[in-house]
């Protein structure tokens, strides 16, 4: 199978695509909306990692990325639990609400 | 034809990025973040990464997106009336959110006669090779995960459960 892509095309969509994550960790005050946007940058970078491992045929960044889905699976079920957490105290996701470190 | 498909992936991977952004209600969030991830799904079928490309497909859209679903209806957040910042705040993010675009763009821009254009071998991706280096040379990366696993799930329920003193 002869590929037309250069990998530089990968390099603008996984920018592009980490920028809009940090846009919405940025914008959004909802705490489930910023935990979707962390989500979405992970995935940039994995994309990147999967694009040089083909491009360069080496096989360890692709082993790494599904390390890192290991990792974001975990990190998604503890931090699910601490917001569920965090909603039973305080009736709500507003990240604004935790300020209670700042006094 | 590959390149077409390219396009039309990438393209509807940052549209629907950037209405998990935008949009309102969160149920709808979550499912715009399903077709950007199965469009990511896309993106490693294209480079002949199938088994990537299977595992993403179940562990995000299968798993992940499940998860924050269930959250968003256990919580009961489906309602359109919840906090939104202000605008003057909302013109910062998109202001520093550009920047960092900006500073993507500049680090990257110029490496295009750097790299190598066109990927060396089309069996890289498939489940045998994958297989055969993760459990020579990251065996122990891999048996370490299933401890990261078990130690979030305990602590996933221990979270979970109702304080009681």
């Amino acid at each position: 199978m002869v590929k037309t892509v250069p990998l530089d095309y990968y390099l603008w969509l996984a920018a592009a695509l980490f920028t809009i994550g940090v846009l919405g960790v940025l914008y959004r005050r909802n705490a489930i909306i910023i935990f979707m946007c962390i989500e979405l940058m992970l995935n940039a970078v994995n994309l990147l990692l999967v694009a040089f491992s083909t491009y360069l045929n080496d096989a360890s960044g692709q082993v790494f990325v599904f390390f890192i889905m290991a990792v974001a699976a975990a990190e998604v079920a503890v931090g699910l639990a601490i917001l569920v957490m965090m909603y039973r105290n305080t009736k709500s996701v507003d990240i604004n609400i935790l300020n209670r470190l700042k006094w | 034809m590959t390149l077409n498909a390219f396009y039309f992936l990438s393209f509807l991977a940052i549209m629907s990025a950037i209405m998990v952004v935008l949009s309102k209600n969160p149920v709808y969030s979550v499912l715009y973040l399903i077709i950007t991830f199965f469009c990511i799904a896309g993106h490693y079928t294209l480079m002949n990464a199938q088994f990537l490309a299977i595992v993403h497909i179940i562990v995000y859209a299968g798993a992940i997106m499940v998860l924050f679903l269930y959250v968003i209806m256990l919580l009961n957040l489906n309602k359109e009336s919840e906090p939104h910042k202000s605008n003057v705040l909302k013109f910062a993010a998109t202001i520093c959110a550009g920047l960092i675009m900006l500073v993507l763009i500049g680090s990257l821009k110029g490496t295009e006669n750097m790299l190598q254009q066109q990927p060396a071998a089309a069996d890289i991706g498939l489940v045998k090779t994958l297989g055969k280096v993760m459990f020579t040379e990251f065996l122990l990366p891999f048996e370490i995960t299933s401890v990261l696993l078990l130690a979030a799930m305990v602590g996933a329920v221990m979270l979970g459960k109702p304080e009681s003193r």
